[in-house]
């Protein structure tokens, strides 16, 4: 197993090995980092704001004298994991419908793809900023607002797979042999869509990524005491002038987190060509 | 034989046009019921919010009637639709101006920001998408590919704080807020606008590019281009007379969704700069709930977004020959 | 006279995802003299394309020419730079690719494609190259000639586009011409007339050339040598005579053999007092809206009658948009029809999918053309064979092991194959799994929809040996659909013979065996090319037709009236044909009798 792995990773391409190192890591990060966390993660520990590196603290302070890596190794589990769930929730939503749509007939598939048109029609900033004006900013909503947004681009991507599948010979073998609708969509037609499947979950969780601490920057995700990469961002903002380390490591965190996943997924999907 | 053909084929193109402009109008409409609905959904009572914890129920009961908000949902549906269709969306809360002098004092400056950045942007993204196509599968390309990867997976605000470290904080050439009023001469303009059209260009032109060089790869493995590649075609006209009719359409549809997504990106990249936008404007109504100006807003972006996308499908149909003379 | 061009020791080599270097050809070398026709031979993979391309100096991507020496007339093509070789090619040596629907840009009309060759390579004014490709538009048969060039590929039929494309490749006077399987994608009977129009033009114009094709019988009509291929070696070469006539090589033997499709005897049955297996009553269907009279928007097949006996042989002819698919289709209940109703065991069948019993699922299976579509790529072999014993026969665990062990033996295939995937199977393994598939449900009626088209000859013909064995075993019978006349005269107890939809030719298999036929089924015939040189001057089909006044509306007439040789002014174009036995016992849907058939078909056939 994990020798096999081991080989599968030797085989990728450089720029995807980089990227599955981000990817790694901020994964380990996001399961043990507040473990590893220094200082615990509100209190007030330097003696100066915006200190810069020093032995105590590896990554500075921030705009309240805090240690910045124990409140990067916190906000980046925020990041991650509300983006892996709100990434998985909105691929399984979207492909559990467009799965129905393409084998549900024109009569489920033609209401469904057009309300799916109207939503994606609003981008998907937009979108958010509406939904959480209305409905406010806790985290499981945040998750919430996050999947529904990115629902209509998965469905769009998923609908388009799998209705080119169900018109493949196989399918229509199946059809014809008497199969009903719920093997045909999930022995099928669903496990040709994974590898596919797998990319745009890798991009929805970028999406989202983005997405959420965006609204964090803005001050309309993660609200305080609790704080992801965004947030962090926005309260060091008072420390752009003097290029803090406070406000740079969370912006360059995002980044290779982001760029990490999006690699890998390049350097896949060019192994498999 | 060749008049007639064409005549109808303009009949056939121009009814194709019109069915795909009603199609936008449709969706127009539902965008609008769901963008009704979720802020129907709103807890809490938007009057009371309007007027704070002390107001008397009298005083909500009287706002929620000039308000509007005792009528039954179609209706005030129906009403908010007819005022947004004549121009006339409501009174925004918190200014308490019309919504629509609030938008029509912002909406200007984000449609010269978004102009500007797409000059920008759309010829430095043509260049790179269609230079690194040509040169696929070499240094070039992969340098490119692996820098406009990253460049689209980095979020704005980070593009926004690196511009400000190097051009305001470093170099102090730039001013760290846009600072745009109404008599300001074109240069001073410029110079004030200068670090969001940056942003917002180095953002876009990541995704453009990528997007066009997708497009132009996809037309170079046909089997028309390896038809002309035996014929002796030489590669820039391989690429001028061969490949771009085809990937017009494709190309402008990149385009379009890229533009679309300055919509979005410009809701960071404004609020940062202080650049006085429609999209800081959202924002605003976001944190203070102004949902008459909310609502407004959103439809405004998704008209716009419909509209992107209406030309790049037009733009579809007048390059392809299938449909433009049948 | 020395050689034109001479091939020595080509190699090209390619890479495979491990990046290891392979050759895909070697040790190939030939040379012809000045206006000989040299054709390469061989099936999918042997090489022929990437050598034929090598002359032009090009490698597909992924593939690199590593060695040998390439000469046409004075040119040393394997050391001209890119510049060079650039200039040669549409010039000096022109290029006529295989499916010219996907060679010519659809972006940009003909004309501007057609002379490009001319423009770039500076030979001549652009109205000097417009009036050359007009007169090559004629020579080449084209219709409209002054007007076709503005016209765009999509608008063009696939048999004039190849014509089309012939043209761009004439307009500079090459002195090569390559032809790269020119009429493969095209029907039997398009397929005589281009091939008569590129002897009449393109080789009669003194260039040489050299034809790639896999069809011997083609081959015989247009080469004075033959090289035959496979695996990218030479077998054997000479001139096309010997080759044809007198071949030396066990491999060209095999090759020539499976051209030749053996006819193989209807076994004997047992005459069965019930119902037939199949009958089909009055149906037609189509696709879209159905409108008032029970006619779909766009109907695809119309008025077809038929019964398949048990364990019994019928074969579907027609060519590519005849709709024989769609039958199959609606029989499987996937289709269902517009109007009219389909029996089995007597009984009607529900028209669609809905309301069809497992058992009545069972006893008709589908085996589409392409097994690489046709299997699915999720599931192993084991797998794809033992859900229909789950689901017709609730076999599960060991006992569905062993069945599907059994139906392995059945097709010929090592039990080892049990848990591969089938994208690790060659072509004719997959169709063998395919057609196992179909058997694992103990189906009384199995639906083959074109299941050798896409494969090989040689291999195809191992497919229908198969077929024939597993009737002769199962006593199960087969709807044979397909666009080889040969092929279905070879294994078919009865045939029908659908033209645009319509039955107009349908009998025993003997019926079919000379003269009269109706005028489609002779043009058919008599377009299927033979393994001699010659055939195609003598052969009368597809020649001049007789004129017809413009044919009358709504009136429900013979569909193949625009293409008839033996059309009736007065008649055909005024009344709908009516349908009638011919003595041999074939139903034709024609205006002529007997008499005249024979008369008009007699001698040809």
């Amino acid at each position: 197993m994990t020798a096999s792995s081991l080989r599968w990773a030797k085989a990728l391409p450089l720029s995807a090995k980089i990227g599955l190192a981000f990817v790694l890591f901020w994964l380990t990060v996001a399961v043990v980092g507040p473990m590893l966390a220094p200082y615990p993660v509100g209190a007030f520990v330097a003696y100066d704001v915006f200190d810069g590196v020093s032995a105590q603290h590896w990554l500075g302070s921030d705009y309240l004298g805090r240690d910045v890596l124990s409140r990067l190794l916190s906000g980046a589990r925020y990041t991650v994991g509300l983006a892996a769930a709100a990434a998985l929730l909105a691929s399984a939503t979207g492909t559990a419908l467009a799965l129905t749509a393409a084998v549900g007939g024109p009569k489920v598939d033609e209401p469904l793809s057009r309300f799916m048109d109207t939503l994606i029609s609003i981008p998907s900033k937009i979108l958010s900023l509406v939904l959480v004006a209305a409905f406010g900013s806790s985290l499981p909503l945040l998750l919430l607002i996050a999947a529904v947004t990115y629902v209509p681009g998965n469905y769009r991507i998923a609908r388009a797979l799998a209705v080119n599948l169900a018109q493949m010979d196989y399918v229509q073998v199946a059809r014809a042999r008497g199969e009903g609708r719920i093997h045909l969509a999930l022995r099928e037609i669903l496990p040709n869509m994974i590898h596919p499947l797998l990319a745009d979950f890798g991009l929805r969780f970028v999406f989202i990524v983005l997405l959420l601490s965006g609204l964090s920057f803005l001050g309309l995700g993660v609200q305080p005491p609790d704080a992801d990469l965004g947030s962090l961002v926005r309260e060091n903002i008072s420390g752009l002038g003097e290029g803090a380390l406070a406000i740079l490591m969370p912006a360059v965190a995002i980044a290779t987190l982001t760029v990490g996943v999006n690699l890998l997924i390049d350097g896949l999907k060019g192994k498999r060509a | 034989m060749a008049g007639a053909s064409s005549s109808s084929g303009v009949k056939a193109a121009l009814s194709l046009i019109a069915k795909r402009f009603a199609s936008s109008l449709l969706t127009l409409f539902l965008v609008s019921l769901v963008v009704f609905t979720i802020a129907q959904l709103l807890p809490g009572d938007a009057a009371q919010e309007a007027l704070g914890q002390s107001a008397t129920a009298e005083q909500v009961q009287a706002l929620r009637h000039e308000m509007g908000l005792d009528r039954p949902a179609h209706e005030r549906y129906a009403s908010w639709l007819s005022g947004m269709v004549s121009g006339d969306p409501g009174q925004s809360l918190v200014a308490n101006l019309p919504v629509s002098e609030v938008i029509s004092s912002r909406l200007p400056n984000s449609l010269l920001l978004a102009a500007l950045s797409a000059l920008v942007a759309v010829p430095v993204a043509l260049a790179i998408g269609i230079g690194s196509a040509m040169n696929r599968g070499g240094k070039l390309d992969r340098a490119l590919n692996i820098s406009t990867l990253s460049m689209v997976a980095v979020p704005e605000f980070l593009v926004a704080t690196l511009a400000v470290l190097i051009f305001s904080v470093k170099l102090r050439w730039l001013p760290s807020i846009a600072l745009v009023a109404d008599d300001m001469s074109w240069g001073d303009y410029l110079r004030g606008a200068a670090m969001p059209i940056l942003c917002l260009s180095i953002v876009v032109i990541a995704q453009m590019a990528r997007m066009t060089r997708a497009a132009v790869i996809d037309q170079m493995d046909r089997p028309y281009v390896e038809m002309a590649v035996l014929k002796g075609v030489a590669p820039v006209r391989m690429v001028l007379r061969h490949i771009m009719p085809n990937a017009v359409a494709p190309i402008v549809n990149a385009m379009a969704l890229s533009l679309s997504y300055l919509l979005g990106g410009a809701i960071i990249v404004e609020t940062i700069f202080n650049y006085p936008g429609l999209a800081s404007l959202m924002v605003n109504a976001v944190t203070s709930r102004d949902m008459p100006l909310l609502q407004a807003c959103a439809m405004i972006f998704c008209a716009a977004y419909l509209i992107l996308m209406l030309i790049a499908d037009v733009t579809a149909i007048l390059a392809n020959p299938r449909l433009r003379a049948q | 006279m020395t050689a034109h061009v001479e091939v020595n020791g080509l190699r090209v080599t390619a890479r495979n995802a491990a990046g290891e270097t392979f050759p895909i050809v070697s040790e190939i070398d030939f040379a012809l003299k000045r206006g000989e026709v040299l054709a390469l031979i061989g099936e999918s993979g042997s090489g022929k394309t990437t050598i034929a391309l090598t002359l032009l100096g090009h490698a597909r991507p992924g593939a690199t020419i590593a060695g040998g020496s390439i000469r046409v007339g004075d040119h040393e093509i394997l050391s001209l730079d890119a510049r060079g070789i650039a200039q040669l090619r549409g010039n000096r040596i022109a290029y006529i690719a295989q499916s010219a629907a996907s060679a010519f840009n659809p972006s940009r009309t003909i004309m501007d494609q057609v002379i490009e060759p001319a423009l770039i390579h500076h030979l001549m004014p652009r109205a000097q190259a417009e009036k050359k490709a007009v007169e090559l538009f004629r020579a080449l048969a084209l219709p409209f000639p002054d007007t076709i060039g503005s016209r765009y590929p999509h608008q063009l039929s696939g048999g004039q586009l190849q014509r089309l494309m012939a043209s761009m490749a004439l307009v500079t006077d090459p002195e090569l011409v390559i032809l790269d399987e020119p009429t493969t994608a095209l029907d039997v009977t398009t397929q005589i007339e281009v091939l008569r129009a590129f002897k009449a033009v393109v080789l009669e114009r003194g260039a040489t050339a050299v034809y790639v094709s896999h069809d011997l019988a083609v081959v015989a009509q247009m080469a004075d040598q033959i090289v035959v291929l496979n695996q990218g070696r030479i077998r054997e070469k000479g001139a096309a005579d010997q080759i044809l006539h007198r071949p030396a090589d066990d491999y060209t033997k095999t090759l020539m053999a499976a051209a030749r499709p053996a006819i193989r005897p209807a076994p004997k049955q047992a005459v069965l007092p019930s119902a037939p297996l199949l009958e089909i009553r009055d149906m037609t269907a189509g696709y879209g809206k159905i409108g008032k009279d029970g006619r779909p928007r766009i109907p695809v097949l119309r008025d077809i009658n038929l019964t398949i006996e048990r364990g019994a042989t019928l074969g579907v002819i027609g060519e590519s948009g005849s709709g024989k698919s769609t039958m199959a289709r609606v029989i499987a209940g996937l289709l269902p029809p517009a109007q009219g109703e389909v029996l089995l065991n007597g009984e009607p069948l529900p028209p669609g999918l809905k309301g069809r019993s497992r058992d009545q699922f069972r006893r008709i299976q589908l085996v589409f053309q392409n097994a690489d579509t046709a299997l699915n790529p999720a599931h192993s072999v084991g797998q794809i064979l033992s859900r229909p014993l789950a689901f017709y026969h609730g076999l599960k665990g060991n006992a569905a092991r062993l069945r599907v062990l059994e139906l392995l033996d059945l097709i010929r295939l090592p039990a080892t194959v049990i848990d591969r995937r089938c994208g690790e199977l060659s072509g004719g393994q997959k169709q063998r799994i395919n057609l196992a598939r179909a058997l694992a449900a103990d189906p009384e009626l199995i639906l083959c929809d074109e299941v050798t088209s896409a494969l090989d000859t040689v291999v195809g013909a191992a497919i229908l040996d198969l077929m024939a064995e597993l009737r002769k075993e199962l006593g199960v019978a087969y709807m044979f659909i397909s666009h080889d006349i040969s092929t279905v005269r070879a294994i078919c107890d009865d045939i029908l013979v659908l033209y645009s939809g319509t039955m107009v030719d349908m009998g025993r298999r003997e019926a079919f065996r000379a003269a009269p036929f109706h005028p489609y089924t002779d043009l058919l015939i008599g377009s299927v090319p033979e393994m001699r040189a010659g055939w195609l001057e003598e052969s009368a089909a597809a020649r001049s037709l007789p004129r017809i006044g413009a044919p009358a509306e709504e009136a429900d007439l013979c569909r193949f009236l625009p293409r008839c040789p033996a059309r009736i002014d007065g008649l055909c174009n005024v009344t709908p044909p009516p349908r009638h036995q011919l003595s041999k016992g074939n139903d034709i849907l024609c205006h002529h009798g007997e008499v005249t058939l024979t008369q008009v078909q007699g001698v040809a056939a």
